[in-house]
């Protein structure tokens, strides 16, 4: 239900973005190397829709999701968002950009200060940016809290009052301040139980029904991205390997490394379990400070080519919409033989 | 219970407590259960729901004060382990009973090198050799799947991934052939793929050593892969306990139904809108008198709230504490 309002117009467009962090060794602190987190990543957020961004600890997911707000200042690339290019705009000329763009975090015990009230921590936004009298912010702040599901007699506690369902409550509400068009969520029901992540996702679909928000959304949890995202970008060291609709990447998905992690997802359901064809990764994620020649995943890729330890695969569309990194595509154009190719592994 | 099988681990109702500033914390109320040779047995609940805590109260792991296990029985090998001397508990743990923690991180000492950590309970609890002891610690390496097992001896945890970290773990709980595992959440810190390799080795080294498992998690995906039994939990008690596959087939506790709805599915229907259980687990400021889901509970009754419901047979070894039978659809006649 959550598909419909899907429009075609590009809300955030992201070119080759790259984030390396410089690492300093020696006597001298001398520039050794990089940490390329994030190194060439493209894709398109569409108005109204949720993409979802999964990968393991360490692919670079967050970094991504930061990077795209311009927390940090981005080695290379382009980020449109709404029409503006904020790749290169210092930070001080963000700063009127900002109300636009929000972001939910992932440890809602450490992203709200413990010496402010929900009161003063949903505010802020507004002291920040807005000019509206003490009476109005106060009541902008009660709405948001019925917005979010808190209950107003509590504006006056403090963080450490709340159970970690309820914090993430009052951070969202912040983000949802200043009538935000995209919000990045990065890990917003990592930390919750289950019970309560499952209450934290429907607040966040009936919020982006109800005010058309776009949403990045950042996890490592594949069955919560499958039920919250449109589309999805799988990452992995750092680049996206594979990008789809929903249906096709988790119907059909065409890298090897999108196959692998779906299938070490376990299933609730004994059944499911002993039938499952599983295909289990040996070995850990290369560092990225020093990725692999060649294709990043042919460390530990189960249909590994000689070409994928000589040459950096391209990222392309190989069918509509779904778009992936991966030499066992090279030149394939035809949808029939795309499948072919991907059952061939 | 059933299967006739002597049990290695036998628990008899358990009950440890908090004593901290304001209050206490009930942490875990009246548990019984037991382990039986060979079995893999999956305890499952949120957290604060008391699965740590039971396990550590059996092996008084906890610090005293604040905790005080109250009441209860913990028979292994004829022994009372809350009774024993601190001798006897000390050689019992890590020498009988191994334990796997969650965080590889914290729980190895990162001034030692792992050589040295697997060898420690191999010389206090086996009294090898030195020589012997690394022997053993290469030989145990190898077995959970270390490469070049021989020179990552000398390696310091720092040096390990966090999926290698939690094999070491495994082989130090492994070290002294223990007859009981119990592994505390020993995947949650882990990624998906490194997950599976650690959730494959598990099972392998159950097949081939035979002990009993006690595995903890809040992942209903993990416990319908590898659990023979599962245990859930909620405020501190045991709300249902059944075969796994009864489990997921046929769950009776509605806290059990109603989790197995809010997890959603990587491979099977999707639904539009999550199911969500309102409101939040309970503070366990007291011993209950009542049944600690029915704030939550959409069949509770006016009987939830002034008994709390033994676990009631509702199948072969299936047992759920809740006074409200889901196959008639009525309240329990007892």
């Amino acid at each position: 239900m959550f598909d419909a309002p899907k429009t075609n117009t590009k809300l955030v467009e992201v070119r080759d973005l790259k984030m390396h962090f410089p690492i300093h060794t020696g006597l001298f602190r001398r520039h050794t190397g990089d940490v390329k987190a994030v190194d060439g990543v493209s894709f398109d957020i569409y108005e109204g829709e949720t993409l979802g961004l999964v990968g393991e600890s360490g692919c670079g997911k967050s970094t991504c999701g930061r990077a795209v707000l311009r927390l940090y200042d981005i080695t290379d690339g382009s980020i449109m968002i709404d029409g503006d290019e904020i790749g290169d705009t210092p930070q001080a000329k963000l700063r009127g950009k900002r109300p636009t763009m929000q972001m939910v975090f992932q440890d809602p015990q450490a992203s709200l200060n413990p010496r402010m009230t929900v009161q003063a921590i949903i505010q802020e936004p507004l002291d920040e940016h807005t000019s509206l009298s003490k009476e109005e912010k106060r009541e902008k702040v009660l709405a948001l809290m019925d917005q979010v599901g808190l209950n107003r007699k509590f504006a006056g506690r403090y963080p450490h009052a709340f159970s970690g369902g309820q914090r993430q409550r009052i951070g969202i509400a912040r983000a949802l301040a200043l009538n935000p068009k995209f919000i990045v969520c990065d890990e917003p029901i990592a930390a919750l139980d289950v019970s309560i992540q499952a209450q934290v996702v429907n607040l966040l679909e009936d919020l982006q029904q109800e005010y058309g928000l776009t949403y990045l959304f950042i996890s490592h949890d594949l069955s919560m991205v499958r039920h919250i995202a449109t589309r999805v970008a799988v990452m992995y060291l750092g680049k996206i390997v594979e990008l789809a609709p929903r249906e096709a990447l988790y119907a059909a998905p065409l890298h090897p490394y999108t196959k692998a992690l779906l299938s070490a997802v376990p299933e609730p359901d004994p059944d499911l379990h002993d039938t499952m064809d599983r295909t289990i990764l040996t070995g850990d994620v290369p560092s990225p400070a020093n990725p692999p020649k060649g294709c990043n995943f042919c460390t530990r890729c189960p249909a590994v080519m000689d070409i994928c330890h000589q040459q950096d695969p391209e990222y392309r569309e190989v069918l509509p919409g779904q778009f992936v990194a991966c030499h066992h595509y090279n030149d394939i154009t035809d949808a029939n033989a795309i499948r072919a190719a991907s059952e061939a592994q | 219970m059933p299967d006739g099988a002597q049990p290695v681990l036998d628990v008899r109702d358990l009950k440890t407590v908090f004593k901290v500033r304001g209050g206490e914390v009930h942490a875990v109320n009246n548990v019984s259960f037991d382990l039986k040779p060979g079995e893999l047995l999956g305890v499952v609940g949120e957290s604060g729901s008391g699965k740590s805590v039971t396990m550590m109260s059996l092996l008084g792991l906890l610090p005293t004060p604040p905790a005080d296990v109250q009441n209860g029985s913990v028979t292994f090998q004829g022994q009372d382990l809350l009774k024993v001397n601190p001798e006897t508990l000390r050689s019992v743990r890590g020498g009988k009973i191994g334990f796997v923690f969650q965080d590889p991180m914290t729980s190895l000492n990162p001034v030692y090198n792992v050589g040295m950590q697997i060898m420690e309970p191999l010389r206090k609890h086996m009294g090898l050799s030195k020589s012997a002891a690394r022997t053993r610690a290469k030989e145990l390496l190898e077995l959970v799947g270390i490469p070049d097992a021989e020179r990552r001896l000398k390696d310091y945890p720092h040096q390990f991934s966090g999926g290698m970290r939690q094999r070491v773990m495994i082989a130090i709980a492994l070290a002294c052939d223990p007859q009981v595992l119990i592994a505390d959440e020993p995947t949650t810190a882990l990624d998906v793929t490194i997950q599976a390799q650690i959730l494959e080795l598990m099972k392998d080294l159950q097949d081939r050593l035979g002990m009993a498992v006690i595995w903890i998690t809040h992942d209903l995906g993990v416990v319908a892969g590898i659990a023979d039994r599962v245990l859930v939990m909620y405020g501190g008690q045991i709300v249902e306990q059944a075969p796994t596959r009864e489990l997921f087939k046929n769950p009776q506790h509605p806290y059990t139904r109603a989790l197995l709805k809010t997890v959603p599915s990587v491979r099977g229907q999707r639904e539009d809108r999550l199911a969500i259980i309102e409101g939040q687990p309970p503070i366990l400021g007291a011993q209950p008198t009542a049944c600690p889901f029915r704030d939550r509970c959409d069949v509770a009754f006016d009987r939830c709230a002034r008994e709390n419901p033994a676990r009631f047979i509702v199948g072969p070894a299936h047992d759920a504490a809740c006074f409200y039978d889901a196959n008639t659809g009525a309240p329990r006649d007892v």
